[in-house]
């Protein structure tokens, strides 16, 4: 009988023994993907995955991680013992921060069994009614399932272990000259409307067909959740992340008002529209952490490290990712509204109040130019319209922009936040941000269909 | 090691599918990364496993396990999940004829990269950001580097029999100064550091500690800098920067998935059109580009892609006209073509598919020397720090990490926050001095990222120095 995550823990820890300080996360998930292009399926895979994360300390601070899809007796064994031989051979980490020690986590529950176990006829019916709803049109996106355990164990006796599922349904339709997107993702298969995410899809698609070309330059917008998001990923990456802020790179200054007053930004993975398991990948408990409130900057994400590293009480805040310690501690169940409630629109009509701008469906190939400023470059796409007189209009040619994401959301420039909020996808991946539209004053587009 | 592909194959097989392959892949990654004078990071990964492609009429199914003993099951359930493709099936689908072979391939090596001591490799590390970090006004110095050792035992139902070893090693260093609203940074040898296929002696040949200062000086050095002005002028790049340059608007733009609209959900598309494969102008005569897994030391070279079609040479560009395409076996049946070879996948977990191998440019007689001696008015910008482009590959925009004004032929000030953007065919069109010789590089990029679920691929890309007339410079935000 296959070894359950917990067990697996314990087995590492077990051959480390007290040769150093250790902590272990496994994992088991059967995550499953079906892709459609031209309306039709042509890539379709399943995984039964396991996997194990070591991170050790030797008594003096020498400290190595090493993972394994190698779950067996000898392949752990070689796990410890390469972990053990690296840290010996490095030298002391100055920034070691000790285990996390022993402490309850939230009891959320994000999963659902019928969602880990989904088979591959339950996807593609999901891709066949996305694909039915845009008759005439072709469909390109994927369906998705992912489900599993994560278990947590190190050697100062912390314990903890959470069960997740994700579903997913995005895709685009196309005519000729025009394409336009839908999204949906939630903990159960079940709850994705793939007819409905594809019939709205289609309709961006033809509404955006035979785009006129207009001229780069400042324009209000009513940006749709996915661009909230990716402007959400940026800000958490590089501004919220205390590695950044100690390095002196981040453009974030807690306690200043950065942020326009109607705008609230929080990192929850207790909230019920949530996904993940409520903790790190130091075993720390998650929590709900206010990163902006009223527009005001509050808090930096951290995880063991940086904490220590910033010292003045500071504590990890549950937000250790487990790839590296290289990219310091990163939110990913982020959350945007309104700081007053009655602040919110309906989408409608946050594009009713628009004169003149843009309605902005997604974002694509956003990058960074520098991190302090967070001036980024990227381009709209899969529907872009031109709103006039509180009316979309017709579809615009895609648009590039270099625009302050700080700025963006910056005082005075949130004219709007839509009471609708959904998960929202990014190109950083689904389910890591759940967010309204919004209407800002004003966005910078660099470049047209000419450059 | 070829059994638990064998048995993978025979599920599928047993389980209906007309064709069936499997990869068991086994491979070990290594990487440290020194921040300021301490190994922030010290990893080491290995994953280990059997992926099984199975294809019942038009449709395609997947399964990967890592458990050897499950690999005939795995077989089975691709099997089972290429029967649930057909609830929305696709055209006809004959894959292209290869060779079937019985082979096998290392990447030539002097030194195994997994066999130097850690403490030689943080030794380096941490003495070159102690280097950087002596230069006043640095405040982060990082340096880094990462062995790959992958090993994959390839079996078709049609009698493919391929055993590779591929070794694959590089790294770099970085210093960045931090202003009062702005950061600087220095990279060598290029962003993100440069990767080759190789042993060990990658790594030595770079000669980090020998370049360290002069990188640090240049990172402070931008802080006081001028802005690189807003102007349509001649832009010079040298060659890192024309590497990702071809990545992103010759690279991804002529693989033949996203040509035939694959990708055109999450990578997107292309504005190549096959129709007008051989006809159509993708820049000046100057530009010869080939697709080239052959190359000696190129980080995208190997024996056989993940379908087993031996590693080639293709022309991609001849003296500036469209002539050819990335593609595999499925996708160069249904474009009438011939197979390139070019499919690789991410690990034993992910499905192969169409993948740029050292896509680059052939070396011109120029040189930077030359180049710049000929520019009255422009710019010359180096090392990349930002990219973007759009999902058809037009539209462009760079930021590089450092400029330097010329001007009468001659280099002059150094400018900082430098940008150029375009679309792909004029600014390429606008190619008129090329240089070769010792400044022609297989520059290599580790992390290539494209498909759902995500995977990466190491990629090549041949360049060197090269004039553009025209182009729009110092975009801002």
């Amino acid at each position: 009988m296959t070894a359950t995550p917990m067990q697996l823990c314990e087995q590492v820890l077990d051959v480390v023994g007290g040769r150093a300080e250790a902590q272990v996360t496994a994992q088991q998930s059967r995550p499953a993907l079906t892709r459609f292009a031209n309306s039709f399926i042509h890539q379709n895979v399943a995984e039964s995955a396991s996997s194990v994360q070591l991170k050790l300390a030797l008594p003096d601070g020498r400290v190595a991680t090493a993972s394994t899809t190698r779950v067996d007796g000898d392949g752990l064994a070689a796990l410890v013992e390469g972990a053990l031989a690296a840290a010996a051979l490095r030298p002391v980490d100055p920034d070691w921060p000790g285990l996390a020690p022993p402490a309850p986590v939230p009891d959320v529950d994000h999963y659902d069994p019928a969602t880990e176990a989904a088979s591959p006829d339950e996807r593609a019916r999901r891709v066949r009614a996305f694909i039915d709803a845009g008759p005439g049109l072709r469909a390109a996106g994927f369906c998705d399932t992912d489900g599993g355990t994560t278990a947590f164990a190190n050697s100062a006796g912390q314990r903890a272990e959470g069960r997740s599922t994700r579903a997913t349904i995005d895709g685009i339709h196309q005519t000729d000259d025009s394409a336009g997107s839908g999204h949906a993702t939630a903990a159960r298969l079940s709850d994705l409307d793939a007819g409905g995410v594809g019939a709205a899809a289609a309709d961006r698609a033809r509404r955006s067909s035979a785009a006129a070309d207009i001229e780069p330059g400042e324009y209000e917008v009513v940006l749709e959740p996915e661009c909230v998001a990716t402007i959400l990923i940026f800000l958490a990456f590089y501004g919220f992340n205390a590695k950044q802020v100690l390095e002196g790179q981040s453009g974030i200054r807690p306690g200043e008002a950065q942020f326009d007053p109607a705008v609230s930004i929080w990192d929850d993975a207790t909230a019920a529209a949530a996904l993940g398991v409520p903790f790190d990948a130091d075993g720390t408990p998650k929590r709900r952490l206010d990163l902006v409130r009223s527009g005001v900057s509050t808090a930096l994400a951290h995880d063991r490290r940086t904490a220590r590293r910033m010292g003045a009480g500071a504590e990890s805040t549950g937000h250790a990712v487990g790839e590296s310690d290289s990219y310091g501690a990163i939110p990913s169940n982020l959350f945007l509204g309104p700081a007053d409630p009655s602040f919110g629109a309906g989408t409608a009509d946050l594009v009713a109040a628009v004169d003149r701008g843009l309605l902005v469906t997604t974002f694509n190939y956003c990058r960074i130019l520098d991190p302090k400023t967070q001036v980024v470059t990227g381009l709209t796409r899969n529907g872009t319209f031109l709103i006039e007189d509180g009316q979309v209009k017709g579809g615009v040619k895609n648009l590039r922009f270099t625009q302050s994401f700080i700025e963006a959301l910056g005082p005075g420039n949130v004219l709007g936040i839509s009471r609708e909020a959904r998960f929202a996808d990014s190109e950083f991946g689904p389910g890591l941000v759940h967010c309204p539209a919004v209407r800002l004053g004003s966005f910078r587009f660099t470049g047209g269909a000419r450059g | 090691m070829f059994d638990p592909a064998v048995a993978a194959v025979e599920g599928a097989l047993a389980a209906g599918a007309e064709y069936a392959d499997a990869r068991v892949v086994v491979s070990r990654r290594q990487s440290l990364e020194a921040l300021n004078e301490t190994i922030e990071s010290l990893e080491q990964t290995e994953s280990a496993g059997v992926g099984v492609r199975a294809l019942i009429g038009s449709s395609w199914g997947f399964f990967a396990t890592a458990e050897a003993e499950g690999a005939r099951a795995a077989g089975e359930a691709a099997a089972a999940i290429a029967r649930a493709s057909a609830t929305a099936p696709g055209p006809p689908l004959q894959l292209a004829d290869v060779p079937v072979r019985e082979d096998s391939y290392t990447t030539p090596h002097t030194e195994d990269p997994f066999a130097v001591s850690l403490s030689e490799k943080a030794d380096l590390l941490v003495d070159v950001t102690r280097t950087m970090g002596a230069v006043a006004g640095v405040a982060l110095a990082r340096a880094f580097l990462t062995a790959w050792d992958t090993e994959k035992w390839f079996v078709s139902s049609q009698g493919h029999r391929i055993h590779q070893h591929l070794v694959e090693c590089g790294g770099g260093m970085d210093a960045t100064a931090v202003g009062e609203a702005e950061t600087q940074r220095r990279s060598y040898p290029q962003a993100f550091g440069q990767f080759e296929s190789g042993g060990y002696e990658v790594i030595r040949r770079f000669d980090l500690p020998g370049n360290a200062e002069r990188v640090a000086g240049e990172a402070v050095a931008l802080l006081s800098a001028p802005e690189c002005p807003e102007a349509t002028t001649d832009l010079v790049l040298e060659s890192s920067q024309l590497a990702l340059q071809i990545h992103e608007s010759v690279g991804h733009a002529i693989e033949l998935d996203r040509i035939l609209g694959w990708e055109a959900a999450f990578a997107g598309t292309s504005f190549l059109e096959l129709p007008r494969l051989g006809s159509l102008a993708y820049g000046s005569p100057l530009m010869n580009i080939t697709a080239d897994a052959t190359l000696p030391g190129a980080l995208g070279s190997f024996g056989y892609d993940d379908e087993g079609t031996p590693a080639q040479r293709v022309d991609i560009v001849k003296e500036g006209r469209w002539v050819g395409v990335l593609s595999g076996r499925d996708s160069a049946a249904v474009a009438g073509l011939p197979p390139g070879g070019m499919v690789r996948g991410d690990g034993y977990n992910r499905l192969p598919m169409v993948r740029m191998t050292n896509v680059g440019l052939v070396p011109g007689d120029s040189s930077l020397e030359e180049i710049i001696a000929a520019t009255d008015d422009g710019i010359l910008m180096a090392t990349n720090r930002s990219w973007s482009i759009d999902d058809k590959r037009l539209n462009f925009q760079f930021g590089c990490e450092a400029a330097w004004e010329i001007t009468g032929g001659r280099l002059g000030r150094l400018l900082k926050n430098p940008t150029y953007t375009g679309i792909t065919p004029q600014f390429w069109a606008g190619m008129d001095m090329l240089a070769g010789g010792a400044e022609w590089i297989h520059w290599g990029v580790p992390n290539c990222g494209k498909g759902q679920p995500m995977q990466t691929a190491r990629t090549g890309h041949s360049a060197a120095p090269a004039r553009f007339r025209g182009v729009r410079v110092g975009v801002r935000g």
